[in-house]
């Protein structure tokens, strides 16, 4: 069975990383999963409502893809965005809250597991319409070139939002004006239960390559190529090469979202457990790193106890976070309070 | 006072902002080297440029989306839509995006856009290129909608939503902008949410917003030849709405009609009527009633279509069965 859609370099490949480096990467990802893993927990006993779509499998896209990033660029990206907007440096605590519902949340509880901002850090959401955020990742990086900044723009859709007429829209638009933008299409190969190749017919790659966009395909499971690979279209955007595209091929370990169960109609047990086992990101760096004498197994253990501890904070944080007052309803409708004229058509007092 | 057109001071409102702020560009399709489809923004290529004035491909809702991400981040685009009917195609960035980012993230992301073109009728174009577009706009919170009528309104609240920090959609008109009209000299601006009495009356009130504030004017006349005097109301700004002037106007003539190119269901007068009999029952005399477009989609056929307009002598009669004159007013107009 093929296990990697990209073939995966040998083991000891470790990309010219330094072992402090590498150490960091293993953790952000280790961080991560362990967030999302008590995310899925404290859906379970009612904590986290709504719709919730973990990215347990899929951190070696996020790590890869942002990490290699500057402070000040952006990111945009769909309802599968808890570990990027951790990536991008929002306080895990502020992100667990966020999927609490409560006010000291990333977006003060009113966006929830799929509408998480921080525009401190330049994370521009969490967005639900599958698609909408490539033309707005394409106004931010339009307002980029427009101030003449050298700032990159990074905007994930998943491979499902390729077929959307908004992201052919974008990517031509994005082309004719050259702007900085990378829309990376993270391929975990299902659009909920619609495998990919049922519903497109032409490959995730050519959908760049019609616009003219250098087009190219990375292994997300492979962390360490995946951000060498981003450094570079990173550098080319920020030397004003125009935008880039990227598939990042990767996998969900779980189901589409917590209704739906791991496996079942659309792909098997088999499927998915071969998967995990072989497609891990997290297992494949760790497994590079022993074999290389750079980490040993007392040091992953601390590691992970480490993690857990941020972990474990944020939900603790998130649990003693109070929740919205019933004003807050009212509030961030609009920016400012208009002296003229009526709003607001409920009838209730504000 | 100069007296200029609708147009012209729509191109005004747009130079002088642009002139003010580096951070409001123009961008839609034709706005640039065909001078606007419309002619609007006749000039502003070649004084601006092409960073500001920008030619987009036909992608509505690409190049709307494109405007609502350069304000998450600041900027403050004005999109014009060749019409809006097309804005139909950009109505999930409009909605889903521009209107509710604010809210979504909890306060942090403004989205100080201008969402702006011809609305409504003009003449013969059928079906796809004759609706009136407010009600989906106005349906969501977090929008703002204005409708100028006159060249100063077009003016001074285009400039206003320019400067205003929440998306605003702005309705002009496709048979206004050779609408002559006197603009005040200088620095104009019309703030949102004020309505403008634009004929005084005791007997009946004539509520509308946008192009048919024309159709309104005339009734009246033809009412004063009768005796009777019509106050025309001119909303101007849908949301945030003059609640006080709709309210002021009706305790003064104790009836009320609505004047509305769009059709009726859901419209702006059914939300207009609602309002007057939560908040002024007591001072009706009758029904609020309205003259909107017929319920049909606009049919081709010049007969057909001026059928299903609104009318002058739809207003007309609509007052008179307020007024209890002629046909009682039970079945609407
Ligand atoms: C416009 C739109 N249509 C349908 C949906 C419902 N929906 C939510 S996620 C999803 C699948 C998207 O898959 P993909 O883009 O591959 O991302 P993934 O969930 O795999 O991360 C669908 C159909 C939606 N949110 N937006």
């Amino acid at each position: 069975m093929k296990v990697s859609a990209v073939p995966r370099q040998g083991h000891d490949t470790l990309h010219g990383f330094t072992r402090e480096e590498l150490l960091r990467i293993l953790r952000r990802m280790l961080l991560y999963r362990r967030f999302e893993e008590k995310a899925e927990e404290a859906y379970a006993i009612g904590k986290i409502g709504g719709f919730c779509h973990l990215h347990i499998g899929q951190e070696g896209a996020a790590e890869g893809c942002i990490g290699p990033l500057r402070p000040d660029d952006y990111v945009i990206s769909g309802y599968r965005e808890h570990t990027q907007a951790l990536a991008k440096g929002l306080d895990p605590g502020r992100v667990m809250a966020e999927l609490y519902g409560r006010s000291s949340g990333a977006s003060a509880g009113k966006g929830g597991s799929m509408h998480i901002f921080g525009a401190q850090e330049g994370f521009l959401g969490g967005h639900g319409i599958v698609g909408a955020q490539a033309a707005l990742a394409t106004g931010v990086g339009w307002a980029v070139r427009y101030r003449g900044e050298d700032r990159v723009v990074v905007c994930f859709v998943g491979d499902a939002a390729v077929n959307q007429g908004v992201f052919h829209e974008s990517l031509n638009m994005a082309a004719i004006w050259k702007l900085p933008v990378i829309y990376v299409v993270e391929n975990n190969e299902y659009g909920m239960g619609t495998a990919f190749r049922r519903v497109s017919a032409t490959e995730i790659k050519d959908r760049g390559v019609a616009y003219g966009i250098p087009s190219s395909v990375v292994d997300g499971q492979d962390v360490l190529a995946t951000w060498r690979h981003m450094e570079g279209l990173i550098s080319e955007v920020r030397g004003g090469g125009g935008p880039r595209f990227l598939e990042v091929r990767t996998y969900r370990f779980r189901g589409h979202s917590m209704s739906d169960p791991v496996s079942g109609t659309y792909r098997s047990r088999e499927e998915v457990a071969e998967r995990t086992e072989h497609d891990d990101p997290i297992k494949i760096l760790r497994d590079r790193m022993m074999e290389a004498d750079l980490l040993t197994q007392e040091q992953l253990e601390a590691m992970d106890a480490e993690v857990r501890k941020i972990v474990e904070e944020a939900a603790e944080f998130a649990d003693r976070a109070p929740a919205p007052s019933p004003g807050e309803l009212y509030t961030h409708v609009y920016s400012e309070v208009n002296p003229h004229g009526r709003l607001f058509f409920d009838g209730r007092e504000r | 006072m100069a007296e200029i057109t609708y147009r012209e001071a729509l191109n005004q409102a747009l130079l002088e902002e642009m002139e003010r702020d580096d951070r409001v560009f123009l961008m839609g399709e034709e706005v640039g080297e065909y001078d606007g489809a419309y002619k609007v923004s006749k000039g502003l290529l070649a004084r601006f440029g092409d960073r500001r004035v920008v030619d987009t491909p036909i992608s509505e809702l690409g190049f709307a989306g494109l405007g609502v991400g350069a304000a998450m981040v600041g900027l403050r685009p004005v999109i014009e839509f060749m019409t809006f009917n097309f804005s139909l195609l950009a109505l999930d960035q409009v909605i889903n995006s521009a209107a509710k980012m604010l809210y979504m993230s909890g306060g942090q992301i403004p989205i100080p856009i201008v969402f702006r073109g011809p609305n409504g009728a003009a003449l013969q174009l059928a079906a796809q290129h004759s609706q009136a577009c407010e009600t989906y706009y106005l349906h969501a919170p977090g929008i703002k909608v204005v409708s100028p009528a006159t060249p100063a309104d077009a003016k001074g609240l285009l400039k206003s939503a320019i400067r205003d920090d929440d998306p605003v959609v702005v309705l002009e008109g496709e048979l206004l902008y050779n609408l002559r009209g006197e603009v005040p000299e200088g620095e104009h601006l019309v703030p949102l949410g004020v309505a403008d009495v634009k004929r005084e009356g005791r007997d009946v009130s004539i509520l509308t917003h946008g192009k048919t504030v024309h159709l309104a004017l005339q009734a009246a006349q033809r009412l004063e030849k009768e005796g009777i005097e019509a106050e025309v109301v001119d909303l101007r700004s849908l949301r945030p709405l003059d609640v006080e002037a709709i309210l002021t106007t009706v305790r003064k003539t104790n009836r009320a009609v609505y004047v509305e190119e769009g059709w009726p269901y859901g419209g702006v007068g059914a939300q207009v009527a609602a309002i007057i009999q939560e908040e002024a029952f007591d001072d009706l005399d009758a029904p609020v009633l309205r003259v909107t477009q017929a319920d049909v989609p606009m049919p081709y056929a010049k007969n057909l279509e001026q059928l299903a307009k609104p009318g002058v002598q739809r207003v007309v009669d609509a007052c008179h069965r307020v007024l209890y004159r002629g046909v009682p007013p039970a079945r609407g107009a």
